[in-house]
């Protein structure tokens, strides 16, 4: 039996975060281990759209303060970052739907059976903003999104979640809810991707965040968990405070 | 080319929970044994620390430590008829890459089958009569008994450290522990894990509603513990990161924290990660097992031959490497021939959250464990009396919610908008004070004769090998079973005093993007018949007596229970069976 | 067969100060009998002056062939072949030779080795221990292995410079038991500065690399590592260990509080849990009679900012194993609040295993040998500072902060060593 060898290291290296490839290894007598091992994450800084155009930022920015708007005691989602999470992640595996079976051939199926696309995420992004754009600038005297009231960017968004506005050229439904999706997931995810900026979703509800010990608080029946959120990073309170 | 190395004693396909129980007992014989292992290895101070594990968005959104869809995925249909399309990114279930497989990963419930579990068919017939059985429905008998595998539950409680209170030692009921179980020989090695306070609501409306309430077996330890090889862990500290992820601080079962620290000091005994086994090879009478052939990362074609090949893959795969291997012959619904495939099952799962008054109460869900939880176990199994319902099997069920990471796990009350402002308030004001038992209903899932599986006629993996396709539905049996028992938890999330729930009761057509748990069973399932089984009483493969399967893939159907604690046991009863028997005389154990 | 045989000689050895000379007897009365027990004597004085250690390339097949190379302030040395190889080996010395070597650090060729090789330490064993290691390691399989000389730079490279090096640090002679003391205790002064060579690492050393002789075993910086002070001492030392706690950590690597790891876990590996539980309670015995210094700092304050944001790491990413309460997991987690490596005079190993993480050792023992994950991606000077500081602070006795410079010198140092 002859199998086609193709470069396998692909197909093992780690799906997010692009480590040296694991390569095969015989392992006996003991444990491995070496020092500075680890493969954390990179943390997003704010220097400009990787992804994103200028034009498209803005709208995403506006859309996702309509999907997490701002209240008086926590920011909404333009200022928690939201917009910064989607870029950085569609412009990286993510968006290119690296590490999913992408092979052919793409059938329609069943709800059921998921996903049959052969668009990633960050085709998806290109094409929806670029039909969301066109719908706006039709439907609201050649006004983009970003440029609308919030009244009338709700009335755009709830067309499209209900299937009631039609895009040219895009699913305006899926995407959509892709957008939601990922909105939300930047809201809550770690801050150390963009999102979720000074842990702001975190405290918003309560959520300690990147914590690893809760013992002393099992038997705490009913009382409020006391700390405040800790991310990857670390918090504030990390830093010694001198002078 | 195919390089050939040097003859082992044993190859072992896989280096997860069974193949870490078999490779550790087949050293302590004296064997030589090398294990094959396809993803790399991994260990909490180096791949799942305490500094950066605890990332929902990477390990539990974007399925980090899983096999990945490009390595090779599965295709999927409803219904013989459909053309199955490929899983392009996982959703129904999670196929464990690395080394310690799904042990890595999963939350560590530990929980065994009942008695009547592994004489289902004879048990049911007897008490309710053949007819009582749905048509199409191919339950049959284990062929072996609790009572045969207790010893070897036994074994791997110990070897994990398990964390419960015993409901049935030798025979005499226990306060506090399941009533309906199975006798154990011993009590749990460790006392049960604390319930926090959602967990302890629940068991005390379940008292109330006059049931008997435990808490979930866990492998997450109540207390620091060193098991019988003299590896030690330590105690749970209730992270709230525990399926999907690594434990960060040895707490959690795993072949990690369990076995290979010894296993992997032993001379006899050497594993290659990174290294993906390609077919099992056979002799040219195909009745015997001579190694196996892997590829490396490099591209490197391996061959390396052994007396006895054991086959401790994922479920699926076992099913897959026995088809491209030609070993056994492949099912075939239409004419209800063939074993290699057949009766192929999952699990029957739903869920109902609890919204309460946040100015009452405060469930802090993010503190929490893998295998936290209380449950009752009245509707499990043949429990009760199914003559009413017109429906066999059943689940346990319980307040068993693994965490509170928000992106998952903030949930909003039925009629909230799915996003804006109203969401935001909803999300800020039921977060602290919701329950979501996420698996509270965990039901039975019996097999049928049109779910199973083969190979893909259409799609291929990286190497061009056919995928596996899964055809796959709920039939009506589940859907009652499931519609009964989702009614009877919801009954006891309102009297934890939820001023509202939302009842998620599992329906048809099976959905392979909704996640209901990694417990796919059978498709190699073991039995006393030849003619309705791949392997016999001893996952020996019934026409190559050298190589044995194991897993869940040996499951005739799958109980209303998590699967690893029963086929980690039977990992034990094989090794025990291949020691004692196999070793003195190779050959076929059963005589068919 | 191996293990009775050791412990054989454990128990003669721990028995009686005249075992130390005189040959141990296993109820043989053959000639060859006679060689066997010497052959099985040196092979056990082997492991515990731990000649493999240097004498073996990591992952080499052959043991004693030598080539490994052993870091010293001065530079690289290369050790040499001790396989009875006829060419590149030691097996042309005679007995002389091979002992001057030992005890005088003279070679055959009456140049003078360098001190890597513990002859300072050598020199207090009785001939007779260092004719059975020679026994025993004529018994190995002699390799072929030429072995490159020695790198170091001007003016080490002159061996001539050993003679002064000698005659400032070199003190020739053997073990004089002390006749007020326990045989115990005596059998374990004779190890730990005989043939176990303690003092090679655990005694602070002179810009020429002499032992500080009035520092004795109090600790010293080597090769990216503090190996602590194992003197008595209450707050760095072994004061609040116990014999068993000592013992246990020599013969598994593991005790209630602590875990070896780095280059004390490789000697205990190859030596310290292959000796008998006799000599190890020597040894610990010895090794609680040096009296500590007492010199205790007063602690830091709890308000202070390095011990405020210590305490917010601590809590959010130690506690998860070292315990809220410090204390670990006995076996298993050190616990920091009794560790006196945590405390040590100089905290290099300390930030070390924190921004680089460790693995503890494996024994049969105790197989577990879990691991410290490496934080250098995620703390900065200033908060991997804070919390060390904080772990020497919270509880009792206090040890001096760590500063943030400290952790910078480490972690530069870390960009030039592998491990």
């Amino acid at each position: 039996m002859q199998f086609r060898r193709r470069d396998l290291l692909a197909g093992t290296a780690l799906l997010a975060f692009s480590g040296l490839p694991s390569r095969a290894t015989l392992i006996s007598g003991q444990i491995p281990w070496e020092p500075d091992a680890g493969n954390p994450p990179p943390r997003v800084t704010p220097d400009g759209w990787h992804f994103f155009t200028a034009t498209e930022a803005s709208a995403v920015e506006a859309i996702a303060d309509r999907i997490i708007p701002p209240d008086p005691e926590t920011p909404g989602g333009k200022d928690a970052g939201c917009a910064v999470f989607v870029d950085r992640q569609l412009a990286g595996p993510y968006g290119r739907n690296e590490g999913l079976y992408n092979s052919p051939p793409f059938q329609k199926g069943t709800k059921q059976q998921g996903p049959q696309s052969d668009k990633g995420p960050a085709q998806i992004y290109r094409e929806g903003l670029a039909a969301l754009d066109r719908y706006c600038r039709a439907t609201y005297a050649g006004r983009p999104f970003n440029e609308l009231s919030d009244a009338d960017k709700d009335t755009v968004l709830t067309a499209l979640d209900t299937g009631k506005a039609t895009l040219v050229g895009a699913d305006g439904a899926a995407f959509f809810k892709q957008m939601v999706t990922d909105v939300q997931t930047g809201f809550f995810a770690d801050p150390i991707y963009g999102g979720n900026r000074d842990m702001v979703a975190w405290k918003m509800i309560g959520y300690p965040g990147a914590r690893y010990n809760y013992l002393d608080w099992v038997n705490r029946h009913n009382e409020r968990y006391p700390l405040p959120p800790v991310g990857m990073t670390g918090r504030a309170e990390w830093t010694p405070k001198n002078g | 080319m195919t390089r050939r190395l040097p003859k082992k004693d044993v190859v072992i396909i896989g280096l997860g929970w069974t193949g870490s129980i078999m490779a550790n007992e087949l050293t302590d014989e004296g064997l030589d044994v090398v294990a094959i292992e396809r993803g790399p290895w991994r260990a909490a101070p180096t791949d799942f620390p305490p500094t950066y594990i605890q990332d929902e968005l990477r390990y539990r959104i974007r399925h980090e430590l899983f096999l990945r869809p490009e390595q090779t995925t599965f295709t999927f249909r409803n219904k013989m008829d459909q053309t199955a399309l490929p899983i392009r990114s996982w959703g129904a279930f999670m196929p464990p890459n690395g080394v310690g497989g799904g042990g890595v990963h999963w939350n560590a419930e530990t929980w065994r089958f009942l008695p009547s579990d592994f004489v289902l068919k004879t048990h049911l017939t007897e008490r309710y009569g053949a007819a009582f059985l749905p048509e199409g429905m191919t339950i049959q008998d284990w062929g072996i008994t609790y009572d045969e595998l207790e010893p070897h539950y036994d074994r791997f409680e110990y070897l994990c450290g398990t964390s419960g209170t015993a409901g049935n030692l030798r025979g005499k009921i226990q306060d506090g522990g399941n009533p309906f179980e199975g006798a154990r020989s011993r009590p749990y090695p460790t006392p049960a894990q604390p319930q926090p306070f959602s967990y302890t609501l629940f068991a005390k409306a379940a008292r109330d509603l006059g049931y008997k309430p435990f808490p979930q077996p866990s492998g997450n330890l109540s207390q620091a513990y060193t098991n019988p090889l003299g590896v030690r862990m330590g105690p749970c500290t209730y992270c709230g990161f525990c399926e999907w992820f690594g434990c960060a601080n040895y707490s959690k079962a795993s072949p990690q924290t369990t076995i290979l620290p010894v296993l992997i000091r032993k001379p006899n005994f050497s594993f290659r990660d990174n290294s993906e086994v390609l077919q099992i090879n056979t002799d040219a009478s195909g009745k015997r097992a001579t190694g196996v052939t892997f590829i490396d990362t490099s591209g490197e074609e391996w061959e390396q031959p052994a007396d006895l090949v054991i086959l401790s893959a994922f479920t699926v795969f076992n099913v897959q490497l026995l088809l491209l291997s030609k070993i056994g012959k492949p099912y075939d619904p239409v004419s209800n021939t063939g074993v290699i495939g057949r009766n192929y099952t999952h699990q029957t799962i739903s869920s109902v959250n609890g919204f309460f008054d946040k100015s009452k109460f405060n469930f802090n869900p993010f503190i929490a464990s893998g295998s936290i939880g209380m449950c009752i176990d009245e509707f499990n199994g043949d429990n009760f009396d199914h003559g009413p319902h017109g429906f066999v099997g059943g689940g346990y069920m319980g307040q068993v919610q693994t965490n509170g990471r928000p992106i998952q796990t903030s949930p909003v009350p039925p009629g909230t908008p799915a996003w804006g402002a109203k969401w935001k308030e909803a999300v800020r004001d039921n977060y602290l004070s919701n329950v979501v038992p996420g698996t509270g209903v965990h039901g039975s899932f019996y097999s049928y004769r049109d779910i199973y599986l083969d190979l893909d006629p259409t799609y291929k993996d990286r190497f061009g090998r056919p995928l596996m396709r899964i055809t796959m539905d709920f039939h009506e049996n589940e859907i009652k079973q499931n519609a009964f028992l989702t009614d009877k938890f919801a009954e006891i999330i309102t009297a934890m005093g939820a001023k509202q729930i939302a009842k998620h009761p599992r329906t048809a057509p099976y959905d392979i993007t909704q996640y209901q748990t990694t417990h796919v069973c059978g498709g190699a399932i073991m039995g006393n018949d030849r003619p309705t089984s791949a392997v016999n009483r001893y996952l020996q493969h019934w026409d190559v007596p050298n190589l044995f399967v194991l897993g869940a893939s040996a499951y005739p159907q799958n109980a209303g229970y998590n699967p690893t604690n029963t086929l980690c046991a039977l990992a034990y009863w094989s090794a025990d069976a291949i020691r004692n028997q196999y070793l003195k005389n190779p050959g076929p154990l059963v005589d068919a | 067969m191996h293990n009775r045989i050791t412990a054989s000689i454990g128990l003669v050895a721990a028995g009686t100060l005249l075992a130390l000379a005189a040959a141990p007897t296993f109820g043989a009365t053959s000639t060859d009998g006679q060689e066997f027990s010497q052959i099985e004597r040196g092979r056990y004085l082997a492991r515990a002056a731990d000649c493999t250690a240097c004498h073996t390339t990591p992952g080499a097949a052959q043991p004693f062939a030598g080539g490994r190379p052993i870091e010293t302030p001065f530079g690289d040395i290369t050790t040499p072949n001790i396989t009875p190889d006829l060419e590149t080996g030691i097996g042309a010395w005679t007995d002389d030779e091979f002992d001057n070597a030992m005890r005088n650090g003279i070679r055959p060729n009456g140049s003078r080795l360098y001190p890597a090789m513990p002859y300072n330490s050598y020199t207090k064993m009785s001939r007779s221990d260092v004719m059975a290691i020679r026994a025993y390691l004529n018994t190995v399989a002699p390799v072929q292995n030429h072995v490159v000389a020695n790198t170091l730079p001007f003016p080490f490279n002159i061996r001539l410079v050993m003679r002064v090096w000698n005659a400032l640090y070199f003190n020739p002679g053997e073990f004089k038991p002390d006749a007020s003391k326990s045989a115990e205790w005596n059998r374990g002064a004779y190890l730990v500065d005989g043939p176990a060579h303690c003092t090679l690492c655990h005694t602070p050393k002179s810009a020429l690399g002499g032992d500080k002789t009035d520092q004795y075993l109090r600790g010293s910086n080597l090769q990216g590592w503090f190996a602590p002070d194992i003197t008595n001492d209450d707050r760095s030392g072994l004061g609040r260990w116990s014999i068993e706690d000592i013992t246990a950590y020599l013969r598994t690597g593991h005790n209630r509080t602590t875990a070896a790891t780095g280059p004390m876990a490789e000697e205990i590996a190859h030596s310290s849990s292959q000796m008998t539980d006799g000599d190890l309670t020597a040894i610990a015995t010895y090794l609680k009679s040096l009296p500590g210094r007492q010199d205790n700092p007063p602690p830091i304050p709890a308000n202070d900012p390095a011990m405020v944001a210590g305490q917010a790491i601590y809590r959010d990413q130690c506690s998860a194993c070292h315990a809220l309460d410090g204390r670990g997991i006995p076996q298993l987690f050190p616990s920091l609040a009794d560790s006196a490596m945590v405390r040590s005079s100089d905290p290099t190993s300390l930030i070390r295993i924190l921004l680089r993480g460790a693995q503890s050792l494996a024994t049969s023992a105790e197989p577990t040998s879990p691991g410290m994950p490496s934080y250098n991606w995620q703390l900065d000077d200033a908060q991997a500072a804070a919390v060390l500081t904080y772990i020497r602070n919270a509880w009792t006795p206090a040890a001096p902060p760590v500063t943030p410079h400290d952790v910078g010198r480490v972690r530069s140092d870390r960009e030039t060593r592998a491990n």
